[in-house]
Formats: structure tokens, sequence, C-alpha cells
């Protein structure tokens, strides 16, 4: 028992809103623990959703929601799941906000709905989601978990909207929905890529991703 | 370790509250929604005739002053009692020809020129896709066209509900030189095709099951109208 208190004591001394391990859950997953590039988690929906930039941003802001609102609920009742059925806990719990975000867009945001119809739902399969509840909600405080959610959401969109944007500009030689590359170079017998529309070419671009971000972030090198 | 008993308690308790959520909030955002579909439908019928980016006001003025709704059957007879936009077309295709009912939107501009707005609904690749398409008074040169869809892949057949793609529609006519139905076929641009480039439009490339399914849907949709179009057109400017 003792030995169990001396290992409590420290964590009860209040934590600053944004302290550094705070900041830690926040931006990790930006670079050093990247949920797609790194976790290797939500690699489906990435290769489905990023052909163009619009529907790629939007999917970010539905995860964002979701990933932190999830962490969110469950680390508040973290203690009271039952170990056996905590995996279906979590996803009632993720279900259920997916369905609201889906029912308020539908309410509010109609044209933003219907270009998202199937995507939206797709983030109940989301490996991130449920990856960082397992990983991280279930044994963390509320507002750290809310923290990790959103940084998981963020550094999930930011790989979205990457290779959205790779796509979409060599794909359809537009960045959301705007021409940049001018008729003179069509004219000129230049072609969109045809292979950026489909799903493989995403997987070239978050590999290249992966490559460069490996060579220049010294925490990922792989040492043995 | 959770007893048993908790166990169950605890799932039957968050199935509860989860569930009542839920509810409420379908129920909450119910009105708006409806709202939302309604005009949706109200804004893809006026697609079908070229009038785009209207704000919300207009579309629902121009709608109600310029767009008047018929219910029709087969043999060309119109049906009085049944509201055009309560027909739900998934249902009514199922349904064997003659006991059909075809909504039929009639447009007039500003000039006083009729166009005929007909609803369309088929399959794409992943699930259906529908639109609308007009007729001018000749009951024959396609005005305008509108598809959407259901869950089509972005880049590929998504490219239906795509501006480029509806506009090709514009000017092509669905009856061939000796007065029968054939339809505006949706075809690769290098496909062998023995009718007149009046009436084909381009497919998409990636895209050809739901070019197909578009291509099906515009011939199965369009047809059970002719008989009514044959009635309404004055003889002498056929």
């Amino acid at each position: 028992m003792s030995v169990e208190t001396t290992i409590a004591a420290p964590a009860v001394k209040k934590e600053g809103l944004f302290s550094k391990k705070n900041r830690k859950a926040l931006i990790d997953p930006l670079d050093d623990i990247n949920p797609i590039t790194v976790q290797v988690l939500g690699v489906c929906s990435a290769l489905a959703v990023t052909t163009q930039v619009k529907p790629s941003i939007i999917m970010a802001l539905g995860v964002i929601v979701v990933t932190s609102f999830s962490s969110l609920i469950i680390a508040l009742i973290r203690d009271a799941i039952p170990g056996r059925i905590r995996m279906i806990v979590q996803l009632v719990i993720v279900a259920l906000l997916v369905t609201l975000v889906d029912q308020v867009l539908k309410a509010y945001m109609f044209d933003v709905s219907k270009k998202l119809s199937v995507f939206v739902g797709l983030i109940i399969t989301n490996c991130i989601v449920m990856g960082r509840l397992e990983a991280f909600a279930m044994a963390q405080k509320p507002w750290p978990s809310f923290l990790d959610g959103i940084g998981n959401g963020l550094g999930y969109g930011l790989i979205l909207v990457i290779v959205g944007a790779v796509r979409e500009f060599f794909g359809s030689g537009s960045l959301l929905g705007f021409k940049l590359i001018p008729q003179w170079m069509y004219d000129m017998g230049y072609v969109n890529n045809g292979l950026m529309m489909l799903p493989p070419a995403a997987l070239f671009v978050i590999g290249l991703f992966i490559w460069w971000q490996r060579s220049r972030n010294p925490k990922l090198v792989n040492v043995s | 370790m959770h007893s048993n008993r908790y166990t169950f308690l605890f799932a039957a308790g968050i199935s509860v509250i989860t569930a009542i959520l839920l509810a409420f909030a379908s129920q909450g955002l119910k009105p708006l929604q409806d709202a939302n579909l309604a005009l949706d439908t109200k804004t893809s019928i006026l697609h079908a005739v070229r009038l785009d980016g209207l704000e919300r006001a207009a579309i629902e003025k121009t709608y109600t002053e310029q767009v008047k709704e018929l219910v029709i059957n087969s043999a060309g007879e119109e049906i009085s009692g049944v509201s055009a936009t309560s027909i739900v077309l998934k249902d009514e295709l199922k349904k064997p020809l003659e006991a059909r009912q075809l909504p039929l939107y009639e447009f007039s501009d500003e000039a006083g020129k009729k166009y005929y707005i007909m609803p369309l609904r088929g399959t794409g690749l992943w699930g259906p896709i529908w639109g609308y398409i007009s007729l001018e008074g000749d009951f024959n040169t396609v005005h305008g066209a509108y598809f959407d869809h259901k869950s089509e892949t972005p880049g590929l057949g998504a490219e239906i509900s795509e501006k480029p793609f509806q506009e090709q529609f514009q000017g092509k006519k669905i009856m061939s030189d000796d007065n029968n139905f054939v339809s505006v076929h949706v075809v690769k641009k290098a496909a062998k095709f023995n009718l007149g480039t009046e009436h084909r439009v381009d497919g998409i490339s990636g895209g050809t099951i739901t070019s197909n399914g578009t291509d099906q849907m515009l011939k199965l949709c369009i047809e059970p109208y002719l008989t009514y179009f044959g009635k309404i057109t004055p003889p002498a400017s056929n």
C-alpha cells in the first residue's frame, strides 16, 4: 500500500493547464508521434478522402471534434468502465459523437454535409480515435486526454491536407478548386496525372512524406 | 475486475443515455434538416434549367412563381391530388410501368417559354445516383441536366455532379431523325457509336460504371414520359 501512495503523490500536485507535459500531448502528434506517418493509424481514410483539399480539411475538422471529445468523455468515466466491455463502450461514445456531428452538419451546413456524406460516417471506423482512447484516454486525466485528442486530430489533418494538396495539384491542376495550371500549359501538351486521382497515389505520397520526415527528425531514426 | 451485474448495468445504462441523446438531437434538428432537404430538391430542379448560384430566398421565390408541379402516369394522363414532391422515385421505379406516378415539373422562364423537367434515379458504382433533366418545348432538345450521387468516388464517378460533365448535355437530342426515342448516351470518347454526336456525351475516365449507370438512368427515366409529351404536343409542330 505504501508503494502506491508514493507513486500517486506527485500526481496530486496541481498542474498548469498548459504545462510542459500537456503541451507535449498537444504538439507531439504533429510530428514525433504523428498518427498517420509514425503510428500508422487511420491510413485507410487518408487514402480515400484526399483527392482534393476541401474534403480533406472538412474531414480533418470532423476528426478533431470526434477525437478530442471522445477522449474527454472516456477519460471522465475511465474508472467506471468495466474492463471487459471497454472497447464497446468506447465505440458507443465514438459512434454517438460521429452521429451528432453528422446530424448537426445536415441541419446547419447542408452543402458541406452533402460533400462529406460517406466520409463523416467513416470517422467511426478511424483507427486513430479508438487507438488514442485505448492508449491514452483510458489511463489519463480528462484535460490531457482532451489535448491529446486535439493533437492527434491535428496531426491527422496535417497529413490529410498535405496529401490532398499534392494530389489535387498534380491530379486536377488546381487547389481548393482554383485552377493553378494555366491553359497554355495544357495547350502545350501538359496532362493531369490520372494516377493522382486513385487511392494508390496517396500511398506513394504518404510514403515519400514518411521518408522525408524520418530523414530530418533524429528521434525517428531506427537505432537497431 | 467489475462484477457481471455491474458490467450489464453499465452497458444498459450507457446505451440508454446515448439513445436518449441521439433521439433528442435527431428530433430537435429534424425541422431544419427537412427544410434543407426540400430546398435542396428545389435547387436541383432549378439547376436542371441552368439556374444556379441563387440565394436561398431567390430559390424559394423562383420556384414558387415559375415552377408548376404535375403528376402524370405512363398513359399520359394527369393525376390530380398527389403532390409531385412527395413521390419517392425509388419506390415508383420498382412498380410496373402502368402503376407508376411520374412527377413532372413545368418551368416557365420570363419570356413565357416552357421547359419540362423530369426527375431521374439510377445506380452508380457504390450507391444511388439521381438528377433532373429538362427538355425544351419541342420535347427533343435537352436544355440542361443536373446529377448528384450518394457515394461515388471523388475525382472519378463523382464527376457526374460537376458542371463540366453536366454542361455537355445542353443542346443534345433525345429523339432520332425519324422520331424514335434514342436517349442521350454516356459513352467513351473512342467508342464506336452509330448515332450522331447530338446523342452522345463523353463518359468519365475511371468512372465507367457510374457513366453506364447515368446512361441507363437517362434511358429508363425519360421513356415513360414520352406518351404524355406526345399528347400535349400540337401535331403541327412535329
